[in-house]
């Protein structure tokens, strides 16, 4: 489903990705750990063409994204690729980013109604069984600065099923939330999870990652330390940095 | 361009801050004479100064800027004063002052006379008075050399003629009706429409006529000069001895035949000359067959006011109208600066960088006057919503860069990764919130550029600030009028700014970002 090959990135001259590969295949739900400022978010970002690299590239779905260091990386063809990978992945953030202009509904069907050129009605009925689906359908006609956090971001994730995604990358979804807020929204993802969405966290929530993950990888400053079942990871370490990562959190 | 821009510039300015002198005229009026001396006469003598008010810009051949020397004021006017001031054994003090306002700030005590063109009405002597005339002009007409349909008076009947506004002329074309009168507050301008076939004739004053026409091949005088009338020197009411002495000095000149050298001079001299060695009967018989503006216009408000509203409609439609091509155009300059190429950011740079460093007045003149150089001649109404509306349309672009950058980048994100292009995130994500950010800033724009609306005055608009200008100078009543006149502003401007808190309000309920 998204492949990443020989992924290279760097910050102004600060090198992040030294040639990163992943495979995420159908129906897996992988989780990235590791500490602030380790590349997880970028990792997610860069798999929808919101952030550039330089070298390798990222397959998702057969379209393939280049680094802009490529050889036979061809321009015109990237709003095509960008599109197509954006329509089949969906993304979920830290900071909601709903739309404060306009009504939780019409966050919902905006895209569908004009990107996919569904019809409202249509539109409409499927944006209220989303709702009921995250429990907020009594608050189709609030705006978002009318809704606590942890009911934004189930608006959110709403707002990105609502494309028919055929995975979902989930950037910190619960991180700007107050704690007595999270559970309800990693209710909403593990019952996304139990039905087979091929899913991305990057999460800071590590008995969530344990419970709901097929595959956890360990990231730290820009490389994949470690990556197997949670199993492996959680109850046998097999690196270092793993086990020092994991000790400070699992206390 | 030529230099007539530059020259009748500080004019404009003076116009264009007029609102402030309509406040000024209420401190005036109720401080009137406490600056004025008792005896100017004695005060002029023993401080040796003359002082003269005039307006340079009001044009040659009365008293102009030497373009060989612009910093020298030369003119038969000029010419004038100084031999009555070497008679008097003083010397000259110039002091500019816009025409409009020449006998008002005459009788605020500015200066000690004013001298410039000034002809001689029984209504302005109610403020002010007029010694006996040192000139005698005569109303003549201006027409393309090329026209054949006029030749005298009778013949500006359905045709637009331009003049000069507050003038003898212009009170002549009205009592004849059926005119369309171009109002005109520099002398260059209305032959230069004529040369451009904006208007078919131009009825003004004999030396106006005679400097500017005749050294044009595109233009001749045609018909029987008509409306006699005289320059008279204007001194304060109660200033009656400078009166009696610049009787005597007036005539002494005359009599030398000093006035007549200077005259001549200037190609000024002609038979109608002659009669201001007459008695002073004579002149007195003429001025009261004169039109005048107190038995035409009774001192009543309610008779100024459908001219005030008239002129309040305009400046509403060209305000919205200009405002409109601020809002387009600066949407259009704030998207090309963020999201264009490097050439269409450098254009749109450019053009916010060129229009909001130079000045308003000198983008409409070159619209109206330097664009038929190459051949573009614009009306004076498109030219005047066309300039407006460029030259806002550079701060709206900035405000709505400001705004499209204070939406936060997460926004413009979660549109792209919902599937949306770029171009239908900012339409449908970022521009509505943006603009609403913008709309306290866009309704202080829109009330600056109500009165700025002023300024299109200078290409012969008639809008609210020229209509209470020339009905103000042509009644003296600067207190009432100006009064009325500020209202009319204020109570179109405030309803507009009540309406956008409201609607800043209203919008803002849901537009707090999470």
């Amino acid at each position: 489903m998204i492949e990443i090959h020989n992924l290279s990135k760097q910050y102004d001259n600060q090198p992040l990705f030294k040639g990163l590969h992943l495979t995420i295949t159908k129906g897996c739900v992988v989780t990235l750990i590791g500490p602030s400022g380790s590349g997880k978010s970028t990792l997610l970002r860069c798999m929808n063409g919101l952030e550039s690299f330089q070298e390798g590239h990222i397959s998702v779905n057969g379209q393939k994204l280049y680094g802009i260091h490529e050889q036979d990386y061809n321009k015109a063809q990237v709003p095509l690729t960008l599109k197509n990978i954006r329509r089949k992945v969906g993304m979920v953030f830290q900071q909601f980013n709903l739309f404060p202009h306009m009504t939780v509904l019409h966050n919902i069907i905006e895209s569908p109604t004009h990107v996919l050129g569904i019809s409202q009605a249509e539109a409409e009925s499927s944006a209220i069984s989303l709702l009921q689906k995250v429990h907020l359908e009594e608050k189709a006609h609030s705006y978002p600065d009318q809704l606590s956090g942890g009911q934004q971001q189930r608006v959110a994730i709403a707002r990105s099923l609502a494309m028919k995604p055929e995975a979902i990358l989930f950037d910190e979804p619960t991180s700007s939330l107050d704690p007595e807020m999270i559970e309800e929204v990693l209710a909403v993802i593990k019952d996304l999870v139990s039905e087979g969405m091929t899913t991305v966290i990057a999460t800071h929530e590590m008995g969530f990652a344990r419970d709901v993950s097929t595959d956890v990888v360990f990231l730290a400053k820009g490389e994949i330390v470690e990556h197997g079942s949670p199993k492996d990871i959680f109850c046998n370490p097999k690196n270092d940095r793993t086990r020092a990562f994991l000790n400070r959190f699992m206390k | 361009m030529d230099l007539s821009i530059i020259m009748n510039y500080k004019l404009l300015f003076t116009r264009s801050i007029l609102l402030l002198q309509i406040c000024l005229s209420v401190i005036y009026f109720s401080s009137t004479n406490s600056f004025a001396y008792q005896n100017t006469l004695e005060k002029i003598k023993s401080s040796g100064v003359l002082i003269w008010g005039f307006d340079a810009d009001g044009g040659a051949p009365y008293v102009f800027h030497d373009l060989k020397h612009p910093s020298k004021l030369i003119g038969f006017e000029v010419e004038l004063v100084e031999a009555i001031a070497r008679e008097l054994g003083v010397k000259v003090q110039h002091f500019q002052n816009a025409w409009d306002s020449i006998l008002l700030s005459l009788q605020r005590g500015d200066f000690d006379i004013a001298l410039n063109g000034i002809e001689i009405m029984p209504d302005r002597e109610q403020a002010i008075q007029f010694t006996r005339p040192y000139y005698a002009y005569t109303e003549q007409i201006v027409i393309r050399d090329s026209d054949n349909r006029i030749n005298r008076l009778e013949d500006l009947h359905g045709k637009k003629v331009g003049t000069l506004y507050n003038t003898v002329a212009k009170r002549m074309l009205e009592e004849m009706g059926n005119i369309t009168i171009s109002t005109y507050s520099g002398q260059v301008e209305p032959f230069k429409d004529l040369s451009l076939s904006r208007i078919d004739a131009v009825f003004v004053d004999s030396p106006i006529a005679s400097y500017y026409a005749m050294p044009n091949p595109q233009l001749r005088l045609v018909g029987k000069p008509a409306g006699e009338g005289y320059y008279g020197i204007a001194v304060r009411k109660e200033d009656t001895a400078l009166a009696e002495e610049l009787n005597k000095i007036i005539e002494k000149l005359l009599r030398t035949g000093e006035l007549q050298n200077i005259y001549s001079r200037w190609g000024l001299w002609n038979t109608a000359q002659e009669k201001l060695f007459l008695h002073e009967e004579l002149l007195q018989k003429y001025t009261e067959n004169l039109p005048s503006v107190s038995e035409k216009v009774s001192p009543s408000v309610t008779k100024f006011l459908p001219t005030l509203l008239k002129g309040a409609m305009v400046t509403v439609g060209i305000s919205i109208l200009s405002m409109m091509i601020a809002v387009g155009l600066g949407l259009i300059l704030a998207i090309m600066r963020l999201y264009g190429n490097t050439w269409l950011q450098r254009i749109s740079t450019a053009y916010i960088e060129i229009y909001r460093g130079t000045p308003l007045l000198i983008q409409l003149y070159i619209l109206y006057y330097g664009l038929p150089n190459i051949g573009i001649t614009l009306s004076a109404f498109a030219a005047a919503i066309l300039g407006l509306g460029m030259n806002y349309a550079a701060y709206e672009s900035e405000i709505y860069r400001a705004g499209i950058q204070s939406i936060p980048r997460g926004q413009t994100e979660a549109a792209l990764s919902l599937g949306m292009s770029k171009r239908l995130a900012l339409k449908r994500i970022i521009l509505p919130q943006a603009l609403r950010i913008t709309i306290p800033p866009m309704t202080n724009d829109f009330i600056a550029l109500f009165k700025d609306s002023s300024l299109v005055s200078v290409i012969a608009m008639v809008e609210l600030t020229k209509s209470y200008s020339i009905l103000a100078s042509a009644s003296m009543n600067f207190f009432k009028l100006g009064i009325i006149t500020a209202l009319l502003y204020f109570g179109m401007s405030y309803p507009l700014s009540l309406y956008a808190r409201k609607l800043e309000k209203k919008l803002r309920l849901h537009d707090r970002n999470p």
